[in-house]
């Protein structure tokens, strides 16, 4: 056998080696989780909304910005994050599409009946397919869209105050000058 | 008082690790036997220093020392004794403690036991051993110090984690680690032969019970982890493909190719490099398997610890042990003579079919696990690879593993008779045809997939038989001397039987899980779940107090056809310290069938979400690992190891003890 056959093994671990101490080294932070749908044109979606009426589409949402909010009532987490919508859909005026994934229509109608509804409107995932197209983990999870339909900004679980403060409304202003 | 003896203890054990790492090592390139015989009492002193580290650390545990940060932060005093003692290990510091604990008792019963190895050799086993030991030290000493003080102490700790808390857990890691560790032994060996660039029969004998040892606890570990998570998540699964998991199942895969490979350097004296760089590979891959579950570079739900210094600390040492005993490897490896040929088709051949799979098996899941990395590394998007990838790469190449398996030991050494082989598989095969044949037939158009995987287990398992009862020569020739025969049969080929059919037991239970069925609704009190034929009447739920805990504790009863069968009893508790909720599955086992059933949420309308699980032959698979695991232990005992060197098995007439 030759010789360098034997020098494969460690050729192979240096490379390995050298993947494993980038991520170590650029000092980003792990726990981060960048949506691969980023800069994407909107996953094409027409869900039933859960006032009835005409269904809500990638398309309806066109020409202005909104923030796309994936909930359901079984949810704990949206719980915490409910009280931070309320006061944006209220004092801010925010654009909220409320998407109901993987919930019984019954139960987020109750859910929002209860505890106060901050969307403009609210769609219907009843299989979660859309969230899947999205790329949603798990929920809450926030979705910024563009005028021209596009996500610039993925938010994973629940949102709060500093995050409102320091990133979303920021770019909501941003968006909305441009 | 009694931690800054651990502590101290601990920074005297890295000085003797540095002495231990470096004078038997110049001693043996000299030749200077006063140097080389450093290394036993060295090995000797470094054990009792560690275990004094160790014992100070459980001692601060159990006596719920709250000045101590380690203990602050992981434990608590109603914490039951049990759980004081696995929290010494359940936690980042004190678990690399542990490792190095086992490291030492690795290395003392190296020493202690190497009176007929080679000088030379032994006293370079020594020296890795104590240079992996000097890491170790060092890593613990400068990043992950479990002997740090807290001033002023707080009045009670943060607790353990409440997952964590269980008997199935409390053991996981010590079996674990004993299995990593254990390879460190094989390793050392590999590095002390390329430095010596020599590998014979008897330095194979050395390293195949140290190898077989590790794999048997690290076979019971990676089933004790994975019946955790079948009996606590509340999922019914058993083994997600998560990188924790992964992590310890590749030094387990290439592992398993070591001790086969190695039995082919000790017969027939070839497959040496391979075999050196098997060993060098599956400690390596216990190396990154301790340290990728813990530095956070794998994010996942076991990750412990995110820390910078700790991931730079980390690297380099894999860079240093991984890095430089496979640049050893280049330089040295193709200088190793081999010893006998053999034909494509033989035990050898088999043997190396064997191990190509499994290091392709190894290879396929490491890929898997460490992609996303790769992919994070240069930039790309966060993906997870999921087990559709892994059922779909990894199951294939099982398949011919199974059949190799059953073939392998019926071939002859050097050249084997394929056709001879597959005529005295008969019975396996006939016995794979009727389970195929029943198993459709049961379970009418269910998943083939599953039926064809029972059928392969089963023609494994039989085959494994059948080629103990050749050995016999069972049935040809009388009874009486098949059955001296089998009195006489060494302890390693029965080891090997047993551990074969062990496999084969759990391919069937994996297998099997393809017909579980579940179902999940919400129960008012006094309502019915069906499931699998039986009827599960939520009675009633109760509170009831624990040690550190409450539980809602549901009364279930299960009846099939009427007739009540048992109750079940599925518990969620609360963890007041941590505010944390885990699930208390009730399930109950027998041979053919599992009936899992887990309490889930209340919907504060009297009602609860309950989960139950009808899975056929589940338990199979963990049965069959410890099976594994034992056949590996009767392998162990066979006297040949304890013998020794070759040249005294000639001379001694010892009959087979009696034990």
């Amino acid at each position: 056998m030759r010789k360098s056959l034997y020098a494969l093994p460690v050729l192979l671990f240096l490379i390995v080696a050298g993947y494993f101490a980038v991520p170590l080294f650029s000092g980003r932070d792990p726990h981060e989780l960048p949506s691969a749908m980023i800069d994407k044109p909107l996953p094409a979606f027409d869900l039933p909304a859960l006032a009835g009426g005409a269904n809500i589409s990638n398309a309806s949402l066109l020409g202005r910005v909104v923030v796309i909010n994936f909930f359901a009532s079984w949810c704990v987490p949206c719980k915490v994050e409910h009280p931070v919508l309320m006061r944006l859909a209220t004092k801010e005026k925010l654009p909220l599409i409320g998407i109901a994934y993987k919930d019984e229509p019954a139960a987020s109608q109750k859910e929002l009946t209860n505890g106060g509804d901050p969307y403009l409107q609210v769609a219907i995932d009843r299989k979660g397919l859309t969230g899947l197209d999205f790329g949603v983990y798990g929920v809450p999870e926030t979705y910024v869209v563009d005028k021209s339909g596009h996500i610039r900004k993925r938010f994973v679980g629940p949102l709060n105050a500093e995050t409102v403060e320091r990133e979303l409304l920021p770019l909501l202003r941003e968006l909305n000058r441009s | 008082m009694i931690i800054e003896l651990g502590h101290f203890a601990l920074i005297l054990a890295l000085v003797v690790a540095v002495v231990q790492s470096s004078v038997p090592l110049l001693g043996a390139s000299r030749h200077n036997h006063g140097w080389m015989a450093v290394a036993r009492p060295a090995a000797l002193a470094q054990f009792v220093l560690v275990f004094i580290a160790m014992a100070a650390l459980t001692h601060a545990y159990i006596t719920s020392d709250f000045t101590v940060i380690n203990v602050i932060e992981n434990s608590h005093t109603d914490k039951p004794l049990l759980y004081k003692v696995s929290g010494v290990w359940g936690n980042h510091e004190g678990s690399m403690l542990l490792w190095v604990f086992i490291l030492a008792i690795c290395s003392a019963a190296v020493a202690v036991f190497s009176d007929n190895l080679p000088r030379e050799l032994r006293a370079r086993v020594l020296a890795v051993q104590g240079m992996i030991s000097v890491g170790f030290l060092l890593f613990i000493l400068f990043t992950s110090n479990p002997f740090l003080r807290a001033f002023p102490p707080p009045s009670n700790g943060h607790g353990l984690n409440p997952v964590l808390q269980d008997p199935g857990l409390a053991f996981h890691p010590p079996f674990l680690y004993l299995g990593y560790v254990g390879f460190s032994v094989s390793f050392a060996f590999a590095v002390a032969a390329l430095i010596e660039g020599r590998v014979d029969a008897a330095w194979a004998r050395w390293v195949r019970p140290w190898a077989l040892a590790s794999w048997c606890a690290l076979t019971v570990g990676i089933a004790l982890g994975s019946w955790w998570a079948y009996y606590t998540l509340g999922w019914g699964g058993w083994w997600f493909w998560d990188p924790v998991e992964n992590a310890s199942f590749m030094p387990w895969l290439v592992g398993t190719a070591l001790i086969h490979s190695a039995i082919v350097v000790e017969k027939r004296d070839t497959l040496k490099s391979w075999t050196i760089l098997l060993a060098i590979i599956t400690f390596s891959l216990s190396l990154v398997g301790t340290f990728l579950v813990r530095s956070g570079v794998l994010t996942s739900v076991h990750a412990f610890a995110v820390d910078p210094a700790r991931g730079s600390f980390i690297l380099l040492l894999l860079l240093v042990a991984i890095g430089g005993s496979l640049t050893l490897y280049a330089a040295r490896a193709p200088a190793l003579k081999s010893g006998g040929v053999f034909a494509p088709i033989s035990r050898e051949g088999a043997l190396v079919l064997n191990n190509i799979l499994l290091a392709s098996a190894a290879a396929t899941v490491f890929l898997g696990t460490l992609y996303p990395l790769f992919l994070d590394a240069v930039g790309g998007p966060k993906i997870t690879v999921g087990p559709p990838y892994f059922n779909q790469t990894f199951g294939p190449i099982m398949v011919p593993v199974l059949v190799a398996l059953a073939a392998g030991p019926l071939l002859a050494w050097k050249r084997g008779d394929v056709l001879g082989a597959v005529q005295r598989l008969w019975i396996a095969f006939g016995a794979a045809f009727l389970v195929v044949l029943g198993g459709l037939y049961v379970t009418q158009g269910g998943p083939v997939l599953a039926v064809l995987g029972l059928g392969l287990a089963a023609f494994t398992g039989v085959g494994a038989i059948v080629e103990w009862a050749d050995r016999l020569r069972l049935l040809r020739i009388p009874l009486g001397q098949s059955f001296g025969r089998a009195v006489n049969l060494p302890r390693a080929a029965y080891g090997m039987t047993i551990a074969h059919v062990g496999f084969a037991l759990s391919v069937a239970g994996i297998s099997a899980a393809a017909f579980s069925v579940e179902h999940i609704d919400i129960v008012k009190l006094g309502g019915t779940l069906e499931v699998g034929g039986y009827s599960m009447k939520l009675v009633k739920v109760d509170e009831i107090p624990g040690p550190n805990f409450v539980a809602e504790d549901a009364t279930i009863e299960i009846t099939r056809d009427g007739a009540l069968v048992t109750i079940a009893h599925p518990q969620r508790r609360f963890f007041e310290v941590q505010q944390q909720t885990t699930s208390l599955t009730s399930i109950r086992s027998s041979v053919l069938a599992d009936l899992y059933v887990a309490l889930g949420e209340s919907d504060s309308k009297g009602g609860w979400t309950i989960r139950a699980y009808y899975k056929p032959l589940i338990s199979w698979i963990w049965l069959g690992a410890l099976v594994m695991a034992a056949g590996g232990m009767v392998s162990l005992s066979d006297r040949r190891w304890r013998v020794g060197a070759a040249k005294r098995l000639r001379g001694s007439a010892v009959p087979a003890a009696a034990e």
